[in-house]
């Protein structure tokens, strides 16, 4: 009997979730199937699921008029750079605030993260002008610089949250048997923090991807990324939303299957530490 | 083997060094543009302009309306030089051709005929009687209506229809159980969606957004009148959700088939006979944008240009390209690749004088007689101290259009009630004037 409550409930736990998943992915399904509709068919009401004229029509127009693979190139690159040096900075800065805390590490934790409660339009005009000054307006540098430091406190809480989980005294065994800060910190934290480290990599990164205010406003062709991309094809004035919905399948591609390929350590990552 | 490399590397920095007088002489232009089927279409023939200066690259910049503004805003106030030709809206010329933001475009070579842009146009782009900008294509708003239904309806649409005849039209065209609605209207707030065909309407309605001191004037009974009908005729005639809608939705229903008469800009006209994207291609008839008697029709003014921002240091080409894509020549050009019922319209005289544009184009005549008879300098029935006819062009329009818009918005949603909109819209108005400096 017991056995049978416990697989209903686990059917309709497993019932559930596939719900709840498919509400979270419909709009992402429903762009990816307005993609393959004429305009007006992605325009119609009532609207119809899967019998509709498939074509490819929208690819081919996007492929046509824009540079695809430059603006993904870009993407990657800003995204990476920018995830890369956030990393090498908030490395040390969390290990430092996780096992080396002075009574004003609290402060400055909320006072890094108090840096992402401003709008970033209210520091537009200085930071382009500071751009513009520096000859960096357009440039993949530029862009990842401001990515990097917009996401830098994420990034630092994220990684101070799991190296607090790290007991401290595998720390000091290892500085016992001689390991200098260095050592200790790419062979003894590193190694037992992959699972944060890697989370935290794959977050910032989406972050970074998916980042539509600074790109929009810093760069205009030469280091333009995806969300240029796909703010080219929007428009109130004419019939778009099935180009525009392939733009958007193309720009979103490369992190989906990233996403899927890695949603494993991506889990374990949220949840490290949950289960100590 | 070292000398060898050594004479080699030395070789190609020589080459390099030769080489870079010649690519010294390439200018590149960026040029922003919005994502517009004209706009597109003038892209993809820019080969034609480059074979023509090879000296000339050309980079384009293709945003979103909104996000666009934004973005070249933010450069030209910044003079952030980042763009050498600008795609602007007649808002925008007179108020930036005021701050010294644009290069005024004075020097045209006797070839472009700048007399040949249509008055009102050339009147929009201009300060004190020097063009800051060049149409690229112009538009007007009129009434688009399903023959086939009025047929069916037995009543005939005339060329300049009255309110009255809408209103009634639209109620008796509405049947609700097929689905189809006698009238689709702007309904989205924002200044440059439900504002401009409201501001449009209340024009014909003797409404006006300021008195000559540039009191706000929403507590008078031309503006009240004119949110009543509206709001009336939506809730009776229109479809559900219109307070959402604005051109786009409007355009999928109608080419769906479920709008009986759409006032909105004349460049649909083109998209709603087009049999690829309309199912009711063959049975679109035109007339102009309703009037109240008062010798102003509901019919706005607007042109996208191209100008050129005063942190440009390529003026020389930018002119060039500039006189290449608001030219004789590239009417022509489109003309010869895709039809001339593709041409940019509402811009030259000399287009509606051309037959053959006449006889591809069957709103060409209604689309100008709307444009001739919108006057940004006398928008309304009585005088206001703005330009413009849809907007007012001050810099503070954006904000306060979206803000009323709102209020409009959420009386046709049924949100807010119709005095109660009108007297926040007044409020806010009020507000922002008197923290702008123009009312105490």
């Amino acid at each position: 009997m017991a056995r049978r409550t416990s697989t209903t409930r686990t059917l309709v736990t497993t019932l559930a979730a596939w719900l709840v998943g498919f509400v979270i992915f419909f709009p992402i399904l429903w762009m990816i199937l307005a993609s393959f509709k004429t305009e007006l068919e992605a325009f119609s009401t009532p609207p119809s699921f899967l019998f509709f004229h498939w074509t490819l029509e929208n690819y081919a127009t996007v492929q046509e008029r824009s540079d695809y693979l430059h603006h993904a190139m870009n993407s990657l690159l800003i995204a990476g750079g920018s995830t890369l040096i956030a990393l090498l900075i908030a490395v040390p800065a969390a290990w430092s605030m996780a096992f080396a805390p002075t009574r004003r590490t609290k402060d400055l934790l909320l006072w890094m993260l108090s840096t992402k409660m401003l709008p970033p339009v209210g520091v537009l005009v200085p930071i382009y002008l500071i751009f513009r000054d520096f000859g960096l307006l357009d440039s993949r540098f530029g862009l990842i610089a401001v990515l990097c430091l917009g996401n830098l406190p994420i990034v630092v809480w994220m990684l101070f949250t799991y190296f607090k989980e790290i007991p401290k005294d595998i720390l000091e065994a290892a500085r016992m048997d001689g390991a200098t800060i260095g050592k200790e910190l790419i062979h003894v934290l590193t190694p037992m923090a992959v699972p944060g480290i890697a989370s935290t990599l794959l977050l910032n990164f989406i972050l970074a991807w998916n980042e539509a205010f600074w790109t929009l406003n810093l760069s205009t062709s030469e280091a333009a990324p995806l969300t240029v991309f796909i703010a080219s094809y929007s428009s109130p004035e004419g019939l778009f939303w099935a180009k525009l919905s392939a733009a958007s399948t193309l720009a979103i591609a490369p992190i989906l299957i990233l996403g899927w390929f890695s949603q494993r350590q991506l889990v374990r990552g949220l949840t490290f530490g949950a289960v100590k | 083997m070292k000398t060898m490399i050594g004479t080699l590397l030395g070789a190609s920095f020589l080459a390099a060094l030769a080489s870079t007088p010649v690519a010294a002489q390439q200018t590149t232009l960026t040029i922003a543009t919005v994502n517009n089927g004209d706009m597109i279409r003038m892209q993809a023939l820019t080969s034609d302009f480059t074979a023509k200066n090879p000296d000339i690259n050309v980079k384009w910049v293709t945003l979103e309306e909104n996000v666009l503004r934004q973005r070249v805003t933010t450069d030209i106030a910044t003079k952030g030089g980042q763009f050498d030709v600008l795609t602007i809206g007649t808002y925008e010329v007179p108020i930036w051709a005021k701050k010294n933001w644009l290069v005024p475009l004075d020097k045209l070579s006797a070839d472009y005929d700048a007399k040949d842009i249509l008055p009102k146009i050339a009147d929009a782009v201009s300060v004190k009687g020097t063009l800051y900008a060049a149409p690229f294509y112009g538009e007007s708003s009129m009434t688009m209506y399903r023959t086939d239904l009025f047929q069916k309806a037995g009543l005939t649409m005339p060329e300049s229809p009255s309110w009255e005849f809408v209103i009634d039209a639209a109620k008796k065209l509405t049947d609700k159980s097929a689905g189809v609605y006698g009238i689709c209207l702007r309904g989205k707030a924002g200044w440059g969606e439900n504002m401009a065909f409201l501001t449009a309407m209340a024009n014909s309605y003797g409404a006006r957004w300021f008195d000559e001191k540039w009191q706000p004037q929403f507590n008078g009974p031309e503006w009240k009148a004119t949110l009543t009908d509206y709001v009336n005729l939506m809730r009776e005639a229109g479809p559900p959700g219109a307070s959402s809608n604005g051109f786009n939705e409007n355009l999928a229903l109608f080419n769906a088939g479920k709008c009986a008469m759409w006032i909105d800009a004349t460049v649909a006209a083109s998209f709603v006979t087009n049999p690829k994207d309309s199912k009711v291609a063959d049975k679109v008839g035109f007339a102009l944008a309703p009037n109240k008697g008062l010798g102003k029709n509901a019919n706005w003014l607007w042109a996208w240009n191209l100008a050129i921002p005063a942190g440009s240091k390529k003026v020389e080409a930018a002119s060039k390209f500039i006189e290449w894509a608001t030219g004789k020549g590239y009417t022509d050009l489109v003309a010869s690749k895709e039809g001339w019922a593709n041409v940019p319209p509402g811009t030259r005289t000399s287009l509606y004088r051309n037959e053959a544009y006449i006889k591809a184009a069957p709103f060409a005549k209604l689309t100008l007689a709307s444009i001739d008879s919108a006057d940004p300098n006398h928008p309304t029935v009585k005088p206001v101290p703005y330009v413009g006819v849809q907007y007012a062009a001050i810099p503070e329009f954006q904000g306060i259009g979206t803000q009323v818009g709102q209020q409009f918005s959420a009386a046709l949603s049924g949100a807010a009630k119709i005095d109660a909109a009108l007297i926040a819209a007044q409020a806010a108005t009020e507000r922002e004037m008197k923290r702008a400096g123009y009312i105490k």
